[in-house]
Order: structure tokens, then sequence, then C-alpha cells
């Protein structure tokens, strides 16, 4: 018998039942809540006289709908509602909720690592696409729908079809410049969007294991954009010592129990994978995307590509409507496309790594003076103490940077921060798709040290030119 | 939910692929505590000319005369057919709850994001995968013969033309099954309590540490 992956490993862990239809009934170890694909599920409970099954499973926080400004009024009254819907549903349960004025509060992909709240080994589950991020800890994290969250409310399980396994290894040493976010950004343009589809990936190899725990979770956090509902990094030292220590991680004897277990969570040697795609980690540039789906990758230093030169009939159309919409000519460098408005944040890159890469970028210098606005929005109020501890506030709003309270913001724009119409955005969040960051808005993501320096110089450059 | 039964209905074509859940129901409409009334919303961005708010009256606002679904003859379009990666991007189920709010019973695609794909399942919504090259062949039928409209039943899972030929398609089992039933899931999964209570009462002493409240 050939050996176990760690997805199979992870599985198996939490077969509650096998139900003999291909699905099993799969435990839910933490289930992360927020304000928008919550308040069905907690209706849902109610008209059908439940209640759920274990509230110390659940960790609820408000991101998507918060303002990233003053916290004290909410001018939109359905977003108000939203989070007033949140807050009540977690009184009514006794659920703990750290909510919008708690320090504690930010977006809940950067929350829940950060408060030990998710741990290897765990079923993580959350309505939220993203949740992939949290398998970044050895774990399997995945987003589930609001009939799913309703599930596992009333269950603290769901019912599952085992999905494939495959992985993807990043071999060898990433060049100057190239981030996480470059490594994950340059596999979605490889695979494609749907490449993970139906697949559970493990992220492995070696470029993978010289990451930090942050760089980590920018990577899982965007299995999902290559069509993987999760993607996960086995458990090695960099990741206990990233877990140790936070306030709901085990403590004392049970820590040293704990490591113990997590110590099997990587992939046996002789495990098989339905799919194994290697990736040389010397070819990764950093990289812009150009169109309206994260696979719409290329390197900083190269053009925009051509749809005459794609030979399938429904990707050239795809292209020639990307293009249109993001208003760019084909074959025009990526160095002369021009921005309007720069984000860092985001559940993929919001951590204090990306804003300490950020800040080094725009240390001592200005905003170009095309650019008219520059966010920074850390992914939780943590976080930001710590930048602000670090003096990274300083060198943001000196530059002409804003610097704001956590919350999801421009990633897709629910609250005040979003793009008008036309306007073109460096962005270091996950989704690039028409309207995301605000109708008509066009979003180019990249990592923060790229946003940061696109910020500078007022159009896409190559970051290394400002790393000598 | 409702039990799936067969049905003839309208075909809209939707030619593009990687058709994400943002386009199927901007984010300005997730803020809704509700499951329904997102029908007027859904591709809101693509069918109207103005931008679209929660709670906004759809009947005066300016329609996109370039989108399919505005076309007069798919007006009462029940099924829809689609390209690769349906429904791919963010989890929201809101998407699904503004197809079926519209209309829609069955999107036809040759592939579909995974938790899109799920969220139909809970929904009785049915997402049917035909390969493409049978995918193609129904983009070229429906926009050639207006008024196309294909049957679907689902016992037998097939498709049949309105020309009589009939498609096979494939569905998982267990899933055709809670369809047709219109079973609730969490009803079935409860009948299960002691196992799951028996699980964890195992796993709290195999690792008590996900098991705080128990200490």
């Amino acid at each position: 018998m050939s050996g176990r992956t760690l997805y199979d490993k992870l599985w198996d862990d939490h077969v509650v039942r096998d139900n003999g239809d291909g699905t099993c009934l799969i435990y839910i170890d933490r289930h992360l809540i927020h304000e928008v694909t919550s308040p069905q599920a907690f209706e849902g409970l109610r008209l059908a006289g439940r209640r759920p099954w274990r509230v110390d499973a659940d960790l609820a926080v408000s991101d998507h709908n918060v303002p990233t400004t003053d916290r004290d009024h909410i001018d939109d009254p359905v977003a108000r509602t939203q989070l007033e819907t949140l807050d009540a549903n977690c009184r009514e349960w006794n659920i703990t909720q750290f909510g919008i004025h708690d320090p504690r509060q930010g977006i809940v992909h950067v929350v829940g690592p950060e408060q030990g709240a998710c741990l290897p080994g765990m079923t993580i589950v959350c309505g939220d696409s993203h949740t992939s991020t949290n398998g970044a800890l050895g774990a399997l994290a995945f987003g589930i729908g609001t009939s799913e969250v309703e599930h596992v409310l009333a269950t603290q399980c769901l019912v599952l079809h085992k999905a494939r396994n495959m992985r993807i290894r990043v071999e060898g040493e990433t060049g100057p410049g190239v981030t996480a976010k470059d490594i994950v950004l340059h596999i979605i343009g490889r695979i494609g969007t749907a490449g993970g589809t139906g697949h559970a990936i493990e992220f492995a190899g070696s470029a993978i294991r010289a990451l930090s725990m942050e760089g980590r979770m920018t990577v899982c956090n965007m299995a999902i954009e290559a069509g993987a509902r999760a993607g996960m990094v086995a458990v090695d030292q960099t990741t206990i010592d990233y877990v140790r220590g936070r306030p709901y991680a085990p403590r004392g004897e049970l820590w040293e129990q704990a490591v113990e277990a997590w110590s099997d969570l990587h992939s046996d040697e002789d495990a098989v994978f339905d799919r194994d795609v290697v990736i040389d980690a010397g070819e990764i540039r950093p990289v812009v995307t150009w169109g309206t789906s994260p696979e719409m990758v290329v390197p900083v230093n190269g053009r925009v590509p051509d749809p005459a030169r794609e030979s399938d009939p429904v990707r050239r159309i795809g292209m020639e409507r990307a293009l249109e919409y993001m208003d760019l000519e084909p074959d025009m460098p990526v160095t002369e496309i021009r921005i309007d408005k720069v984000f860092i944040g985001s559940c993929t890159n919001s951590r204090i790594e990306d804003l300490r890469a950020a800040a080094e970028v725009v240390r001592g210098r200005k905003l170009a003076p095309g650019v008219k606005q520059a966010l920074v929005v850390p992914g939780s109020g943590l976080v930001k103490r710590q930048a602000e501890e670090e003096g990274l506030d300083r060198i943001f709003t000196e530059a002409g940077f804003e610097w704001r309270e956590p919350g999801c913001s421009m990633c897709l724009g629910m609250n005040p921060d979003r793009l008008a119409p036309g306007e073109r955005c460096a962005s270091t969040s996950n989704r690039n798709f028409e309207g995301r960051q605000g109708p008509g808005g066009r979003t180019h993501l990249v990592s923060p040290a790229m946003a940061a320096a696109a910020a500078i110089a007022g159009h896409f450059v190559d970051v290394r030119e400002f790393l000598d | 939910m409702k039990s799936f039964e067969k049905f003839t209905g309208l075909v809209a074509p939707l030619d593009r692929p990687n058709v994400d859940t943002d386009a199927i129901i901007p984010k300005q409409f997730l803020k809704s505590i509700r499951r329904t009334g997102f029908g007027p919303y859904l591709f809101d961005e693509w069918r109207y000319l103005d931008h679209g708010e929660p709670d906004m009256d759809c009947s005066g606002r300016p329609l996109n005369p370039d989108f399919v679904l505005n076309q007069p003859r798919y007006q009462g379009a029940e099924i829809l057919l689609a390209r690769d990666n349906f429904g791919c991007g963010s989890s929201r189920e809101h998407a699904v709850w503004a197809l079926a709010d519209y209309g829609i019973r069955v999107v036809i695609a040759p592939s579909f994001a995974d938790i899109f794909y799920s969220n139909c399942g809970k929904n009785g919504l049915l997402a049917i995968t035909l390969p493409s090259g049978e995918i193609d062949r129904l983009f070229r039928e429906v926009e050639a013969s207006e008024g196309y409209r294909l049957t679907v039943d689902l016992e037998s899972q097939t498709l049949t033309t309105p020309a009589g030929e009939v498609i096979p398609f494939e569905i998982d089992p267990a899933l055709k099954e809670r369809l047709l039933q219109g079973l609730d899931d969490i009803a079935i999964t409860l009948q299960h309590a002691d196992e799951i209570r028996a699980y964890e009462a195992r796993r709290a002493r195999e690792a008590p540490w996900l098991f705080p409240a128990r200490e």
C-alpha cells in the first residue's frame, strides 16, 4: 500500500462516517464566521428550531463591510444592519466575536492564524472562498456556501466528496524581488484558474519551505484562484514556531502533545498524487496581471499579450474582452501601464511581512503625482499596532499613502473603499474580475513591493530597480 | 428544498468562459440578510447600463441591449447554457440564489467551480456538466433557432433537444437522490448525531487541544 498525502491524513482524521455513496461526514474543528455569508444561515437555524452544535468551535469577526476610517458612524444602513445582525446572532448563541472596536478585529483569515484559533491538523471552514489561506498551517481549510455554514452550525459536520490530490512543487531559489505573491500568480498563470478544480493542492518544494508563514498563507490564499477549494503546506519548524504562544494555541503539556501529533502532518515519501506539477523557482519573475482573470499573468518586464496569437477561439475572445475592459493594447510593455490608485491589503497581502516589504520600497520616497489615492489597510488591529510600533505607518503617510483601520476594504469594495469607473489600480488583493473593486474599475494584481513601486513610479515598474 | 421534477424550458446562451460569482451577483447586493429578492440584480453590471444598488426598483432601469439575457427571444429562460469554469471566484451562495430567483433551474457547462457547484446542489439548482464538443453544438443550435427548448429529466439523466435527440449526462448518485427528493441535508446528518458525539468523544481523547472547553 502506498503512503498517504497530507490531504489524505487530514481527511482520514476527520471522517465521522462513510455514507457509502461516495460522500463522508467530515467533522469541522474550527468555524470562522463573518457578517456577509452568515445571516441567512442563522435565520435558517432559527426557522428550523435548531441550535448550534458546538459554539466553542466558532469564532466570529466582521470584516467585509467594515469601514476602514471612522468606525463609530456607518453611513450605509444596509451594511450597518448586516454588522448588527452578526452581533445579535453571536450574542444570542454566545459565540466568541471580536467586535469592530476590539483590537483583535480584522480580516477573518488574518485573525484566525494570528490568534492561534486555526491550528495545524484542524479542519477549518468559513463562508468565504479564501479560507484556503489557513491551509498554510498544515490544516484542511476551505470555503463554503451559506447552506453549508448552516449545516456546520447545526451539526459541526459537512457532507463531502473527497477531492483528488494535487501537488505543486516549487523547487530552487527565487530571484530578488520575487515574493510569495509572484510565486502563486506564476502558478495560476501556468495551470489556469480551473487547473486545480476538484483537487486539494499541497504546495511543496524548497521554495515553499523557504517561505515564512505569512508567505505560505499568501500562496494558500490563492489556491481558490487556481480552482482548488483547499491549499495546504506541510507542517515544519516554521509552522511550529509561528503557532507557539498564540492566545488560542495549546499550552504546557497539551502543547507538547500537539506538536508530537503535528509532526506527522506531511505527505509520506511514497504518497501518490493524482497530479504533480513542478515549477522552477528560478524562472519566476515579479509579475502583474493584465486582464480580468487571475491566470492572465505576465512578468513586469514583459508585454501585454496579443489575442491574435491565441489559437483557442474561446480563449481568444476572453482575451479580447479582457483587453477591452482593461483598456490596454496588445504588445504594450507592462511598465507603460499607468495607475490611478494603489491598494495594499486584503487576506492575501495584509500581514506584517507584507507591510514591511511595501514600506521598504516606499521609505524616503513620495507617491507619483498622477496617483490619486494609495491605501494601506492592515489585516488586523494587531498587525496595525505592530506596524505602528515599527514606524511603518509614518513611512507610508509621509510618502502620501493613507493608513487605515483593518478590514477587507478595496479588495471587493463592499465598504466605501472602491474604484470609480475607468480607474486603474495596482492591488495586492486576489481577484481582478470585472467590477470587483468597483463597477468599471480595472485591477492589476501584484505583490506588496510591486504595488509600492508602482505607487512611487506612477506606472508598473520592476521592483528590482528599487531594491539595489 | 423543492424536489426537482422533469420540465421543458427555454435555453439562454451565455457565451463566455470563467463567469465569476462577482459577475453573477455584484458585491453591493451581498449586504442583504435575506435569501430572496436577488433575481432582479442577477448579472447586474452586464444587464443594466446604470449602477445598481440594493433595494433599487429595476423596472425603470436602462437595460444593456447587448447583454444576451435582455434579448426578447430569451425572456423566460429557465436553462442557462454556459462555458468553462462557470461560477468561479467567491463562495457567495447569493449567486445561486440570484439565478434561482431569476427563474434559472438548470445551468449547463463544460465545467463548474467547486464551491458554486456545491451551492447549486443545496438550492435545488441542477448544474449539468457536458463535454465541450456537446456544449459547442448546443450553443450553435440555441443561437440558430429561436425558442430552443430542452427537456431536462433528472430521473433518467437526459436532456432532450427539440429534434428529439437524447443527450445523457452524468451526476453523482447521492446528489441526484437529494435533488429528486428535495431532502434537507441537515436533517439527514442529524440522524447520525450519536456518531458525531462518539467521534467527538474519541477525538477529544486523541487530540484534547481541539476541545479546550472539555478540559
